[in-house]
Parts: C-alpha cells; sequence; structure tokens
C-alpha cells in the first residue's frame, strides 16, 4: 500500500524534534520570592513567618552549602571517594526538610545532605559513607531520616509501605512521611509503583521530586514529555509545580501537603524546579554535555542570593549578621574537614558484622579463618 | 493431630502467626477474597480483616518494596509472590534492598520480612509457572532461604520465618500442595527442629542424598525403590538452603562415603555445587565417590509436554545413585 503524501502532515514528531511539551521552561510554578528577593504572595500559600525564622532558613542555606564546598574538596584531596553535590538545591532541600514535624519520616536519595541537616545529622556521618567507611550508619528511628539509597527510586517504596504503617497504627497520629527523588526517577518502575500503592491506600505520604533537570547527562526531555508534577493526576492525586530554588515557596508547600497527608487526604507530588550548578558527582565532567551559559541563567536564580537581597532590603539582616553566619559556616567546614581527615577506617573484622541478626556458622567461620590469615603476618613480622 | 494438605499446613502457620502477633501482615496478589490461587490464604481476610491481609496492586517490586517500608514501621509482612518466575521483577528490592538494610544500618535496622515462593515444576503449567530460582537468593547475604516438603514441616517452619528478625525467602513446592500429613496444629513451635537444621528424614548407611522442597518425597520413593536392591539411602531434607547445616550433611557423609545432591534447578552453578565443593573439602577422606548432582538441565524450564524429562524423577534419581557406586 502507498502513503499517501499528505499523511506525513499527521505523523508523530521526528525522533530530533523536541517532544511538544517539554518542560525546558519553568512555566508557572509557585514562588513567594523572586530570584531579585521580592517577596510575592500566592493565594493558596499564605505565609507569615518571623524574620528569625527567616534568618535561620538562610543560616541553614549557608551552612549546608559550605559543607558541600568543604565534601567537594575532601574528594580532590582524596579523602572522600566521591561526593554527590547539592550544590543549587539548597532552597529545595531546606525549604522542606524544615517543614517536617519532628514525628514525619523521611526516605532520601544519596543527594539529601539539606534534609539530614534538617533532621540534626552531623555532617559528618554521611562523609563517612562517601569515605568509604560505612555504607550509612545512623539510626533512621531516631533521626526519623533513612538512610541514604542509592538504586534510584527504591526508597519511595520504603516510603509509601512505612506510611501504609502509620495508617494501620491508627489514623490521629498526625505523621507523614517524605519521599525523595529526582526527574530521573520518574522514570523508574518503582517511583510509578509507588505512586499506585499510595493512592489506592490513600497513603500519608508526599513525594518530593527535585527536578534538577539533569539525570546525569540526560535532560529531563529524556524522561518525560509532560512536566513532572502534572503526572500525578494519572494516579489520582494532586501534583504541583513549585520554584525550587525559593525557600520559602518550599517549605509552603511541602508543609501544606504534609498537613492533607497527616488528614487523611492521601499523597502529593511536589515537583521542585531546581538546577544542579554542580556535576552529578564529582567523577561526573558535566563540560561535555551542557553548555555553560545554561548555569550562568540559573546563576541568577541561585536559592541562597534571593534570601540575602530579601532580608537585607526589608532590614531584616544586618551586616554583623550575615558575618556571623559566615563565620559560622568557616567552622562548621573546618569541623567537617577535620572531622573527615581523621576519620579511621573501621578494623578488617568489622566487615562480618550485622549481616544477620546473629552470625551464622558459616560467617563465623570465614571470620575466624581471615582473623588466622591476618594474624599470620604478623606473627611472621613479629619473628 | 489432623491431616492436612501442605498448603493448608502452611494456611494454619499464618494463621497461628497472625494471631499471636497483631504486627504480622499478609499481602499479595489475590490473597484476598480468592485466598490467593493456591489458596494458601484461604479465609485469613475474612478473619483478620483487609488492613492485615492486603490484597495489593499487580507489582511485585512494589509488594517487597511497600513491606520493607512496613517493616522499618515495626510490622512483620508476609508477602506472597504468585508464582517463582514472577519474583524477577522484585529481585532488585530483595536483593539491594531487604537483604542489605541490616549491613548497610550497621545493625541498627532489622527487616523481618517474609517472602513465600511457589515454586518448581511438576504441574503441567505454562512458562514461569515452573521456576526454582533459589541459589540466586541462597548467593545473597543477608537473606535466609529455606525450603517446607511437607504439611508438618510447613506448619512450623512459616511461624519460625516469620519471627524470625532477618529476611526469609520461603520456597513452596507447588506440585506438593495437595499431600497430606498429619500436623499437630495444637502445639507451639518452641520445641520443633529450628528452621535452619536439615532433617534426616530416612536413616541410612550406604549413601546420603539430599534433598529439599520437592523432591524430598522422590527421593524417598527412590530411597525405598534402592532398598529392594539391597542398598540403604540416607535421605536428608535440607530444609535450610542459606545458610547451610553442614554439621548434619557432614556426619552423614562420613558415615556414607557417599553423597548425591537432587534439585530441580539446573545443576550448572546449583545449590549441588556448593554442597559438592563443601562436601569434598570436609569428608575428602571419607569420600568413596565423588559427590554426584542430579537436576535440571542447562536449559530453561521446558514446555510441560516435556517437562518429565527435564524434572529428576525417582529413575533418574536411582541411575545418580548407581553411578556413585560405580567408583
Amino acid at each position: 500500500m502507498t502513503v499517501e503524501s499528505g499523511a506525513a502532515t499527521t505523523a508523530a514528531p521526528a525522533l530530533d524534534q523536541p517532544a511538544p511539551d517539554t518542560p525546558d521552561q519553568a512555566g508557572e510554578f509557585i514562588q513567594l520570592l523572586t530570584p531579585e528577593g521580592e517577596r510575592i504572595d500566592h493565594p493558596d500559600y499564605p505565609l507569615d513567618l518571623p524574620a528569625d525564622d527567616i534568618r535561620s532558613m538562610y543560616r541553614d542555606l549557608v551552612l549546608v552549602r559550605t559543607i558541600d564546598t568543604v565534601a567537594i574538596s575532601l574528594q580532590r584531596q582524596g579523602e572522600l571517594g566521591i561526593w554527590a553535590s547539592l550544590l543549587g538545591q539548597e532552597a529545595a532541600q531546606i525549604g522542606s526538610g524544615r517543614a517536617l514535624s519532628p514525628d514525619d519520616m523521611v526516605f532520601p536519595t544519596y543527594r539529601e545532605h539539606g534534609v539530614a541537616w534538617c533532621r540534626g545529622i552531623d555532617p559528618v556521618k554521611l562523609l563517612e559513607l562517601y569515605r568509604g567507611v560505612s555504607h550509612g550508619g545512623w539510626a533512621p528511628e531516631e533521626h526519623k531520616f533513612g538512610l541514604y539509597t542509592i538504586v534510584i527510586g527504591a526508597q519511595t517504596l520504603h516510603a509509601t509501605g512505612y506510611a501504609m504503617g502509620i495508617q494501620r497504627d491508627g489514623a490521629d497520629r498526625g505523621e507523614a512521611v517524605i519521599a525523595y527523588f529526582g526527574d530521573g526517577a520518574t522514570s523508574q518502575g518503582d517511583v510509578n509503583e509507588a505512586f499506585v500503592w499510595a493512592s489506592v491506600f490513600n497513603a500519608p505520604i508526599v513525594f518530593f521530586c527535585q527536578n534538577n533537570q539533569w539525570a546525569i547527562s540526560e535532560p529531563l526531555e529524556k524522561q518525560s514529555r509532560i512536566p513532572l508534577y502534572q503526572r500525578a493526576r494519572g494516579f489520582g492525586f494532586p501534583g504541583l509545580r513549585v520554584d525550587g530554588n525559593d525557600v520559602l515557596a518550599c517549605y509552603a508547600v511541602t508543609q501544606k501537603a504534609l498537613q492533607a497527608a497527616r488528614e487523611g487526604q492521601g499523597p502529593t507530588l511536589i515537583e521542585a524546579f531546581t538546577y544542579r550548578m554542580g556535576a552529578h558527582t564529582t567523577t561526573d565532567d558535566p563540560t561535555r554535555y551542557r553548555l555553560a551559559s545554561e548555569l550562568e541563567m540559573w546563576k541568577l536564580r541561585d536559592p541562597i542570593e534571593r534570601v540575602r537581597a530579601y532580608l537585607v532590603r526589608g532590614g531584616l539582616a544586618d551586616a554583623e549578621f550575615l558575618a556571623e553566619v559566615d563565620a559560622e559556616a568557616k567552622q562548621v567546614g573546618a569541623r567537617v574537614r577535620e572531622a573527615c581527615r581523621n576519620m579511621p577506617d573501621p578494623p578488617p573484622l568489622a566487615l562480618f558484622d550485622n549481616v544477620y541478626a546473629e552470625p551464622t556458622t558459616l560467617l563465623r567461620e570465614e571470620r575466624e579463618r581471615y582473623a588466622a590469615y591476618l594474624d599470620s603476618f604478623e606473627e611472621a613480622a613479629g619473628r | 493431630m489432623t491431616k492436612l494438605t501442605l498448603s493448608r499446613g502452611i494456611n494454619e502457620g499464618l494463621r497461628k502467626a497472625l494471631e499471636n502477633d497483631p504486627k504480622v501482615l499478609i499481602m499479595g496478589e489475590d490473597v484476598g477474597k480468592l485466598g490467593g490461587v493456591f489458596r494458601v490464604t484461604d479465609a485469613l481476610q475474612k478473619d483478620f480483616g483487609e488492613a492485615r491481609v492486603i490484597d495489593t496492586p499487580l507489582a511485585e517490586s512494589g509488594i517487597v518494596g511497600t513491606a520493607i517500608g512496613l517493616a522499618l514501621r515495626g510490622y512483620r509482612p508476609v508477602c506472597e509472590i504468585q508464582f517463582d518466575g514472577f519474583v524477577f521483577p522484585a529481585v532488585d528490592q530483595i536483593v539491594s534492598q531487604l537483604a542489605k538494610m541490616r549491613y548497610r544500618s550497621r545493625g541498627q535496622v532489622s527487616l523481618p520480612v517474609v517472602i513465600r515462593i511457589p515454586c518448581g515444576g511438576g504441574i503441567g503449567a505454562v512458562e514461569h509457572h515452573s521456576e526454582s530460582p533459589e541459589v540466586l537468593f541462597a548467593h545473597t547475604a543477608g537473606l535466609r532461604v529455606v525450603a517446607c516438603s511437607d504439611a508438618a514441616d510447613a506448619f512450623t517452619m512459616i511461624q519460625q520465618s516469620i519471627s524470625s528478625d532477618d529476611p526469609v525467602i520461603f520456597f513452596e513446592p507447588k506440585r506438593r500442595y495437595w499431600d497430606k500429613a498429619e500436623v499437630d496444629t495444637a502445639a507451639g513451635v518452641a520445641g520443633a527442629l529450628p528452621f535452619d537444621q536439615a532433617r534426616v528424614v530416612l536413616d541410612g548407611a550406604d549413601v546420603t542424598l539430599l534433598c529439599y522442597g520437592p523432591l524430598v518425597r522422590t527421593c524417598l520413593e527412590s530411597a525405598a525403590a534402592a532398598r529392594e536392591d539391597g542398598r540403604s539411602v540416607e535421605v536428608i531434607d535440607l530444609r535450610s538452603l542459606s545458610p547451610l547445616d553442614m554439621d548434619t550433611i557432614t556426619a552423614s557423609v562420613r558415615k556414607t562415603g557417599r553423597c548425591v545432591v537432587a534439585h530441580e534447578a539446573p545443576v550448572f552453578a546449583g545449590l549441588g555445587a556448593e554442597i559438592a565443593a563443601r562436601v569434598t573439602e570436609r569428608c575428602f577422606y571419607h569420600l568413596e565417590a565423588p559427590v554426584l548432582r542430579v537436576g535440571g538441565f542447562a536449559t530453561p524450564y521446558p514446555p510441560s509436554r516435556l517437562e518429565e524429562h527435564y524434572l529428576p524423577d525417582l529413575d533418574r534419581i536411582l541411575d545418580a545413585v548407581d553411578r556413585s557406586f560405580g567408583y
């Protein structure tokens, strides 16, 4: 059969054309603080934070960026094996992290250093993982902050199951769960399964997607033809997009979504529209796949500068306060640097610990044999 | 004592666990009103409610992933994977998450999750319904892997698995679901054989025959046939595939001097390979013959009209026993 020439006009777009609804621009999103530091109102998100709180948010933003900068340096100096930078995503993490109540449970990826900071996790604990001293090692229930999860999207199912547990513990516990993931993760089966589960069980969970535009080298249009937040509709729960570089807006939308979850209204998907200003990790080289001009554009939307501008312009912070924060950042950075450099390797036989609740016969045998093997060197050296 | 099918034995064990611990949950596809495609969870949702016996959406990774979350919250979920061949979408959650969370957390997190998997062939099924993937999980540190072989053992082993603070992959031999055995459902599990130990199901003197799950019955039948030839076969039901109860195995092989391992899974890189290596190390001077293996071929599971050729049956197991005496 011959295809009529006119049929070409109704064909699908060619593969090398951008998809029609590619969200390469933010378009509309919820914003309370413009990149210039101008406070604007949003009818659905009235926010009246005391100046102290905003100053405190500013402090958090500066401190986590400092810790991130120190960690990158430590990797360059050979003290860390790798580091996943949060540069550019500070507002999304501090805004959402500070919206959590103490009882809410967090399920992070491996980049949620800002949220970890909000949950009281010592940054040195995070460095343990990237130094290769442990795979994690904080007590999730103690901080209500799960272990870093490296397999993309796997934690969203854990978060959903945890939220189902909250439901089974009793409806009026006033707890909710927040699951963090990125734009790349939205292509994972697990994330989509988590959406299905959360929806049909009406689980008290907030899905917080930091759309930082890049999954290592793959831009968002490799993951989606529609804005990510719109996916929620297909699963049967609300989705919204927030300026991910606006700490106040991230705070407000997360707080509202968590409250809805606690009140039995089920899940919400928040797409925090942000930008990964650094490399994927310290092993990555973004100059191979993206333009410097893109980074320059996003620098104008920096999540910290706008808060500083707002505080200074409104007379909410003076030079002394800013200097204090900078001084504290220096101190925290120095402490983290020092602690990392002095972090000892675990003893060799620790590698056999905590495989099972009680060591199996096999593990005991392997441990004993390896201990004897190690001892044989010491004996030889002693002679 | 009551005579129960194996599927009923598991059902009664699940019921006990649900009664004894309010944190125990059942979750899976069709486990509610239907009672599971093999009826193992029959009537449990009716008696314990939809919050504890959960019909899940149809996605295996989701079943295991949310079970992990529930376990993190303090629950003890028992997941049903409908058939062996459907566990693979859940392998990332099982291998990368469930098995490793205790280690990752340096002992601060326990995940008491049981994953029940009907396994093996012999029921004339279509593709993906007859697999024996146990060695994938036995190869994964952090998991316990067990296989039940009769109703009485299944009744206690499922309860022991649920009580375990480690994740357990619980294999159920689907072609034996309808086999009956005497079960004392009033008895507690306190005095029962621990679920990580093997059981000598038939004493013998001349050769040790190791098996588990669906082949225990077949091996007992082979042993009865061998007796007619004047050979005394000791049959051991391994029960626990990881960890392996090497003490029971070693004691038997040192006594008999011969060892044959039978399983439905492919022989190549199967559990028998690990057992052969370990038995050789431990019993080298007691062995009269190399450890022999009999099992599935190095092929995918065949169409069901060919499965009688693929599955080790009485005669193929006897043939392996005979070969052992040929050295």
